[in-house]
């Protein structure tokens, strides 16, 4: 029983020490970007518009077609705003993550290893990079375009859900960055089949689903979590049906989703890091 | 835990699996046996030369004491820690520098990197500011503080390791290569450090190095580890009785004679003529008295010289026999 509580502030201090951790190297990182001003000026716009581009894409097939699997511009909209914005926010915290596998292969990594600080904590915030908060803003231009536009009879419940859906959407994201960083200490070059689950993960979020076909979707919906990101979510706000008869409350899943996914990171996490202790590099 | 024991390693080893691609699908598991039970103390305070030819486990045995592998077999303590269970409680208490791979921050000016340690390992600003202070004036990094480290040429950067590695006050450190690819000044400097660290501070030193001078200089105990076994544990001088080194003494002659013959049972032999100038080699273990003696007895000698083996070829030596405990 005391056993069981020491551990559990011991969890508790570590998640505190983590995040502290965190904030410590990120500062250290926004100083460092800061001694080149001009060039994260411009990689940030590069940023925003290379993302903006998407957005466009997207905007362009609507001229040729009415409307996208049964959505209409400002309901495609308001998906790929929330996953953007989800996204983003995931890419702009975790967003180094994959270069894990870089510190794996020239031993960098051995440097984290001996400092009193969580290891996940300091490959998190690795290279952080603020350009990518363009990314963000972007998502949310089209989030407020969506909600400028759509007519939705709004709902406490509604309103609470879109700012839920984001975050846990975010986190759902995280997890998976952080179980693809966990695969690259047993694979020397995962990061393509990290990207593979994230940045190929957000382009299927930005279609509606019935684009897609129904074994896909199911696959999407089950397999892979991510779908709680944007469309469940997004469905309830929009009032529509939900895809393959799912009940009415599976659009309040996400941050249950989220939290299990992080459980599962962190197991593989841990078990990545074990590998990586005992084999070496 | 015991001063005397302060690190322990009993029969620790560790065992990578290696597997290699043969063919297009096949692959091959091999067995690698990096440290093959290896077993040492170190007392409080001593500081000790870790050598060895590369991929002899040098590296390996650094990185279970650090705690960044995890041992296959042994028992290993730093401190009274298992580095492998504690690992970021015993980071609080030792400092490492990688010799090749700086833990300072590129961009920014070196005294941003000792910040960083100071918030992060939870420094005491008083000991933080007594510790930098100290490092600064001995290292001689005053003027370097405010520059960014991509500036810094190798040996400054190497001190501002060191630095970083000593500002929360480790009782060990650990050193890959302190010394290399720096000028003889910059070695100069660093070697002077360390041994006033190591006798002012009493802390623990353990350094792997492939220059012998840096071992010779500062280390009264010297290791010496090949395929993951210790081959030496003792002074840097025992090296050369057990690698079976031999000492040079070089004779001048009046004239151009034959090689000097001394019979079956003298130990030396010459090894080298050059005019009126030889060179007899006998074993270091072996007096050099009674040889010049015989020498003086039956030739014309003008002049003579003694030349103590280089540490390094008693390396080479000894890795090529493999044997020596």
């Amino acid at each position: 029983m005391v056993r069981q509580r020491e551990t559990v502030s011991a969890g508790r201090s570590r998640l505190v020490e983590g995040v502290r951790a965190y904030g410590l190297i990120v500062a250290m990182w926004l100083r460092s970007t800061m001694a080149y001003r001009a060039s994260f000026v411009m990689t940030a716009a590069g940023n925003f518009l290379v993302t903006g581009f998407d957005f466009v894409a997207i905007m362009l097939m609507f001229g040729h077609v009415d409307a996208l699997g049964g959505f209409t511009l400002p309901e495609v909209a308001l998906l790929y705003g929330t996953s953007a914005t989800a996204f983003g926010l995931c890419d702009l915290v975790l967003g180094s993550m994959d270069r894990l596998g870089r510190r794996v292969r020239d031993g960098t990594l051995d440097t984290l290893l001996v400092r009193p600080v969580p290891v996940l904590a300091q490959v998190a915030a690795d290279r952080f990079a603020l350009r990518r908060v363009g990314r963000i803003t972007q998502g949310l231009l089209v989030l407020g375009y969506a909600l400028g536009t759509l007519d939705i009879a709004w709902t406490p419940l509604k309103v609470v859900m879109l700012p839920l859906m984001v975050l846990s959407g975010a986190a759902i994201f995280g997890a998976v960055f952080v179980v693809g960083a966990a695969f690259q200490f047993y694979a020397q070059d995962a990061s393509e089949v990290q990207n593979a689950f994230t940045y190929g993960g957000t382009t299927l979020l930005q279609y509606p689903p019935s684009v897609f076909a129904t074994d896909l979707v199911r696959g999407v919906t089950f397999v892979v979590p991510l779908a709680f990101v944007s469309w469940l979510p997004a469905l309830y706000v929009l009032g529509r049906d939900y895809p393959v008869g799912l009940p009415g409350w599976v659009a309040f899943l996400p941050p249950v989703v989220a939290a299990g996914c992080w459980v599962l990171a962190g197991l593989a996490w841990r078990a990545g890091l074990r590998a990586y202790r005992s084999t070496g590099s | 835990m015991d001063d005397r024991d302060f690190i322990e390693l009993d029969g620790v080893e560790k065992v990578f699996d290696v597997r290699r691609r043969t063919g297009f699908l096949r692959r091959e598991r091999r067995e690698v046996r990096a440290v093959d039970g290896i077993s040492f103390r170190v007392p409080r305070g001593e500081m000790v030369g870790y050598i060895g030819p590369n991929g002899a486990g040098k590296s390996t045995t650094i990185k279970m004491l650090t705690g960044i592998l995890t041992p296959s077999g042994g028992r290993l303590r730093v401190a009274g820690i298992d580095p492998a269970k504690e690992r970021t409680k015993l980071a609080h208490r030792i400092g490492v520098v990688f010799g090749q791979r700086t833990t300072l921050w590129w961009d920014l000016p070196l005294r941003d990197s000792y910040r960083l340690m100071h918030r992060m390992y939870r420094i005491p600003d008083s000991r933080y500011r007594e510790n930098l202070d100290r490092c600064v004036e001995l290292l001689d990094l005053g003027a370097l503080l405010e520059v960014p480290v991509r500036q810094l040429s190798l040996g400054q950067r190497m001190r501002g390791d060191i630095a970083a590695a000593l500002l929360h006050d480790p009782e060990v450190l650990y050193l890959d290569e302190p010394t290399i690819g720096l000028d003889v000044t910059s070695k100069a400097k660093v070697r002077g450090f360390l041994r006033d660290l190591n006798a002012e501070r009493s802390t623990t030193v353990l350094l792997t190095t492939h220059d012998l001078t840096d071992i010779e200089q500062l280390c009264e105990r010297v290791m010496v580890i090949d395929h993951g076994r210790l081959v030496y544990d003792g002074a840097p001088a025992g090296l050369h009785e057990v690698g079976g080194s031999e000492r040079m003494l070089v004779v001048d002659l009046e004239r151009e004679l034959p090689p000097i013959e001394l019979g079956p049972e003298s130990p030396a032999r010459v090894v080298k003529v050059e005019g009126p100038r030889q060179w007899l080699a006998f074993p270091a273990a072996a007096s050099a008295a009674p040889l010049v003696a015989r020498i003086a007895e039956g030739y014309p000698l003008v002049d003579l010289s003694v030349r103590e083996p280089d540490i390094e070829s008693v390396i080479a030596k000894m890795y090529v026999s493999g044997s020596a405990l």
